[in-house]
């Protein structure tokens, strides 16, 4: 069976597998929050997790009901911070879930963590629930920088926490942000050479930006914060990819690294443009009904969205058919991402076009030849370097 | 009708921010034109423009009713008037229906250039005219050296100058009382044939044309057959009115007043500015002395950043140019920019509220090419050719020489900044004509080439002189000199709405600016770019904008797609502006800034 499926990826390509179809249950309350976070999270000082419970049981319901009999392939508790619900919630959800839907034994189940000792003494029970995938908000090894961060953790819980999920979970992975204000090309490479040695088969490694609506935000604008100019955070880009190469973990998105076989089957659902159902305040959604892809997004304030619910079952606020080239621009956009690029069947699959009649051919031609884009039997994708100026490749392309 | 004797026509005239607008707010309120739920600042000036920016750019009128302290009441027609040196034909033919003048001075700032030039229009248009001494109520008003200052510098007599505050409302009787006692009645003859000056005219949506009159002698009434002396046109007369400024209409109008007719008349530009309507039947003997209307002195290149918008921007050109004939435009072609209209101005704030207007009211998104003057090139075969626009420029080969024009500039400007504005003048190429003090205030006057004031004179006066400086200036005959065509190429393709024409001494340091700041402006893209100046085929100046080495968002999951095609839609809209050259794009802001770049 396992062979038969390993052939198939073979004769396929990656770049022309299917997306899968995922679930994303969005947890949207942290301790506190962090000063560069635009995430939908909210800090309450207390909430009724019993009634919370029920009402994402409810919305899993709605969407169940509208996808009955489909194969789940992969879960997602995202936040916010999940790692905050009661084991007792996630097991109920993850019941729920397979009542709607089949759902295999491979199939990946993820948790989104902190590692906070009070949320570390949850993991155990996460484990139980079903989770089989932990994905450990480390953000930093260097305690300052954690600090700078605002995170509620230092670095011996963080230490302890990886050690805990690499004891308790089949598969974990962690995140960190890099590029912090006067982070040296030095002191990362140290960072990331501890980094890899804790490391699964996993490392999300993010450039920190500043975002609107963020405390970093308004201390950026001020001059209070100073990033790294392009050159140096270009420097500690490449530097990231040379080392994770080498450590046999190569970017398989822009900021995710696994060794084969380790890349997030969730993740790769959104950028791979599979379907997945949204649920939780401000969740959003993909979903093929009728031969229609259907991008869902439900109330964004946790209290709006509980209303919602109890009121009429669901909060979903945005219901929109994807047509034409709304949808090819996704498909590139987040397929863009991967280094596998977006292969040909694929691509048809999804926007019913090939690529000659969908891109304007003197605009491809031209970052064909600087060397951004490749177009070849496996479909289109971004070399190294137009990975790394993507935005302003997708203009090109697609404006 | 009211009696000659209890009629007055006058103008207020002022230098920019001399308090103008609130003082025709406070006579109107004072006389009850308008109920003080429907009272907003600066009641006259009624588009946008003028309101945010504080300037009257339409002449307007309106009629006060006023019960002076000898108990008798009089019709007050007030005309206010542009200030602005791009309008002064605007003002010369408002204070051309009037008999007097109110000249206000800010008593904290003193005599500026415009309040010397509009003072000397009211003069030349036989004016009385009463000082006004605005802002007493401030703590830095000098009431006392700035009525010396009206005497010496403006030679009027200022020894009863009234002393006000627009503001507080302090003295706006004495404002009106003289205005009885000191401005003289108009003359006319009721019985003569109607003899009326067309003061303006505007298109209106509800009322089609409406055109602004004074009555010298005659009676302008409803269903009087009308003739206009200049065309010799013939209308109707459907509507007689005032404005208080409500409208208000009236069975006729008499010698001395001021009001509106409409008469079934398509186009204002059916309706010329100073032509004489007289009636049909019964007409006068002479036509009044019209006006010689201004020409555009200052030249630019406006297109459509969507070239579908062509049409419209036509569109709108002509409907703008219906209530002002004072601008014209013409369809011009660009290598970069593509079909857009060459078009004449006043001046660069005429140009800048053309330019703001079709934005706002038409709704449009220009690029507008560097401002040019227009330069008279004496071609070898003896022929001599008007140039417009510098990419129109013949071939140097072709050239015996090029004449510019040049204007006479009076500033006024505090001794402390007299240095840096001297400075200023001579780096723009200025020759000093003269040089006089009125207390602390110098005022100079200096030959300019027009050409080195279009760009940012005024910005850099202002800037120089810690905006202590003011300006005015008239048109001052052609001369001869040394000047160059300046390209622009954007990775060898000349942008020909960067073109510019320069005196050779300036042209390199100015292509080095220009390279400089596009530079600064053209953002990194995926590949590099390559700016050069050049003067004829000789390359002045270089500067590379490096290729992009980095942008891409760091997350990007099921829930941030929404957010991430906002950023998509917002780059493909910035693309709409930009222009291709070979590979790269040129950013619409990087053309205005590089206009407005000067060297310094």
């Amino acid at each position: 069976m396992i062979a038969a499926i390993a052939a198939d990826r073979e004769s396929l390509g990656a770049s022309d597998e299917a997306g899968g179809f995922g679930l994303y249950v969005h947890w949207p309350f942290c301790v506190s929050k962090c000063p560069y976070c635009d995430f939908n999270s909210h800090v309450r000082e207390k909430i009724d997790e019993a009634r919370w419970r029920e009402a994402l049981l409810k919305e899993l319901d709605y969407f169940g009901r509208m996808t009955a009999g489909r194969s789940l392939t992969s879960v997602f508790f995202g936040g916010g911070t999940p790692s905050l619900m009661q084991p007792a919630t996630v097991a109920a959800v993850l019941d729920r879930a397979a009542r709607h839907w089949s759902i295999g034994a491979q199939a990946e189940i993820n948790l989104e963590a902190n590692p906070n000792s009070a949320d570390a003494d949850r993991f155990a029970g996460f484990r139980l629930a079903g989770v089989n995938r932990l994905s450990l908000g480390i953000q930093a090894l260097d305690a300052a920088a954690l600090k700078f961060l605002g995170r509620a953790h230092d670095r011996d819980e963080a230490l302890a926490a990886i050690a805990l999920a690499s004891r308790l979970f089949p598969r974990f992975s962690f995140d960190l942000i890099y590029t912090r204000p006067e982070q040296t090309a030095a002191a990362w490479r140290a960072e990331l050479r501890e980094a890899l040695a804790l490391a699964g088969d996993h490392l999300s490694l993010y450039q920190l930006t500043i975002e609107k609506g963020t405390a970093f935000y308004g201390l950026h604008a001020r001059g209070d914060i100073v990033l790294p100019n392009e050159d140096d955070s270009t420097g500690l880009y490449e530097t990231t990819q040379e080392m994770l190469d080498e450590a046999g973990l190569p970017a398989y998105e822009v900021s995710n690294h696994a060794r084969p076989g380790g890349e997030c089957s969730h993740n790769l659902t959104y950028w791979r443009s599979g379907d997945w159902v949204g649920i939780g305040p401000g969740a959003h959604g993909r979903l093929t009904i009728s031969g229609e892809r259907l991008a869902t997004a439900q109330a964004r304030a946790p209290e709006a969205w509980l209303a919602a619910v109890d009121a009429a079952g669901h909060a979903t606020i945005g219901s929109d058919v994807i047509v034409g080239e709304h949808g090819v621009e996704e498909v590139l956009m987040m397929g863009l991402r991967l280094h596998e690029g977006v292969g040909h069947k694929r691509f048809r699959a999804l926007t019913r076009r090939p690529f000659e009649d969908v891109l304007d051919s003197a605009r491809l031609a031209n970052l064909i030849e600087g060397g951004f884009l490749v177009l070849d039997k496996g479909g289109l994708r971004a070399t190294p370097s137009g990975l790394q100026r993507l935005n302003a490749v997708l203009a090109a392309l697609l404006g | 009708m009211t009696d000659l004797a209890h009629i007055r026509n006058f103008a207020i005239i002022a230098h920019i921010d001399h308090g103008k607008s609130t003082l025709a707010d406070r006579l109107i309120q004072r006389c009850g034109g308008v109920e003080s739920r429907d009272f907003r600042d600066q009641m006259l000036d009624s588009m946008d423009i003028e309101r945010e920016r504080g300037i009257t750019i339409k002449a307007q009128t309106v009629r006060l009713t006023y019960k002076a302290k000898n108990g008798k009441t009089y019709q007050l027609n007030l005309m206010d008037t542009p200030g602005h040196v791009d309008f002064s034909y605007e003002v010369s033919r408002s204070l051309a229906a009037c008999e007097g003048s109110l000249l206000i001075v800010d008593a904290t700032q003193g005599v500026e250039a415009q309040t010397l030039a509009n003072a000397y229009q009211a003069i030349d248009a036989g004016h009385d005219i009463v000082p006004v001494l605005n802002k007493i109520d401030l703590p830095a008003a000098e009431p006392e050296r700035v009525r010396a200052q009206i005497e010496e510098v403006v030679g009027l007599d200022a020894t009863h100058a009234v002393p006000i505050s627009a503001k507080t409302g302090l003295g706006i009787d004495d404002v009106l009382e003289a205005i009885v006692e000191r401005l003289p009645p108009p003359v006319g003859e009721t019985t003569a044939p109607l003899k009326a000056l067309l003061v303006d005219s505007w298109y209106d949506s509800y009322l089609g044309v409406v055109i602004l009159v004074r009555v010298k002698d005659g009676e302008l009434k409803k269903g009087l057959r009308l003739r206009m002396m200049a065309t010799g046109a013939v209308h109707d007369v459907d509507r007689v009115g005032f404005f208080t400024p409500k409208l208000k209409d009236v069975p006729s109008l008499g010698p001395g007043e001021v009001g509106f007719i409409t008469a079934g008349i398509r186009s204002v530009a059916d309706c010329r500015v100073g032509d004489t309507l007289t009636e049909d039947r019964r007409p006068t003997a002479a036509a009044l002395p019209g006006f010689k209307p201004s020409l555009p002195v200052v030249f630019c290149g406006l297109f459509p950043i969507d070239a579908a918008d062509f049409e419209r921007l036509r569109d709108s050109l002509s409907k703008l140019r219906l209530n002002d004939a004072s601008f014209l435009y013409e369809p011009e072609t660009s290598a970069a920019l593509g079909f857009g209209f060459r078009c004449g101005f006043l001046g660069l704030l005429h140009l800048e509220i053309i330019q703001e207007r079709l934005v706002r009211e038409f709704n449009l998104d220009l690029i507008a090419t560097a401002p040019s003057v227009v330069y008279r090139i004496f071609l070898t075969d003896g022929s001599v050719m008007e140039m417009h626009n510098p990419a129109d420029m013949p071939d140097p080969v072709r050239i015996d020489h090029i004449e510019e024009p040049w204007i006479k500039a009076t500033i006024m400007v505090p001794d402390t900044y007299l240095g840096s504005v001297l400075a200023l003048c001579q780096e723009r190429r200025g020759v000093q004509v003269d040089l006089t003090y009125a207390g602390s205030r110098a005022m100079l006057v200096y030959r300019l080439p027009l050409n080195e004031v279009v760009f940012d004179f005024h910005d850099r006066l202002k800037s120089v002189s810690r905006g202590y400086a003011s300006f005015d200036y008239q048109i001052d005959g052609y001369a001869q000199n040394d000047l160059v065509r300046l390209s622009i190429l954007v990775n060898a393709e000349p942008v020909d709405a960067l073109a510019t024409i320069v005196h050779r001494s300036a042209a390199e340091s100015r292509g080095r600016v220009l390279c400089e700041k596009l530079k600064e402006l053209i953002p990194r893209q995926l590949f590099q770019i390559a700016i050069q100046a050049a003067i004829g085929g000789r390359i002045v100046a270089r500067e590379t904008v490096k290729a992009l080495r980095k942008d891409v968002l760091a997350k990007c999951y099921g829930g941030d797609i929404s957010r991430k095609r906002k950023l998509l839609d917002k780059q493909k809209e910035g693309k709409k502006r930009m222009r291709q050259f070979g590979k790269v794009e040129i950013p619409q802001s990087a053309f205005l800034a590089a206009l407005k770049a000067r060297g310094e």
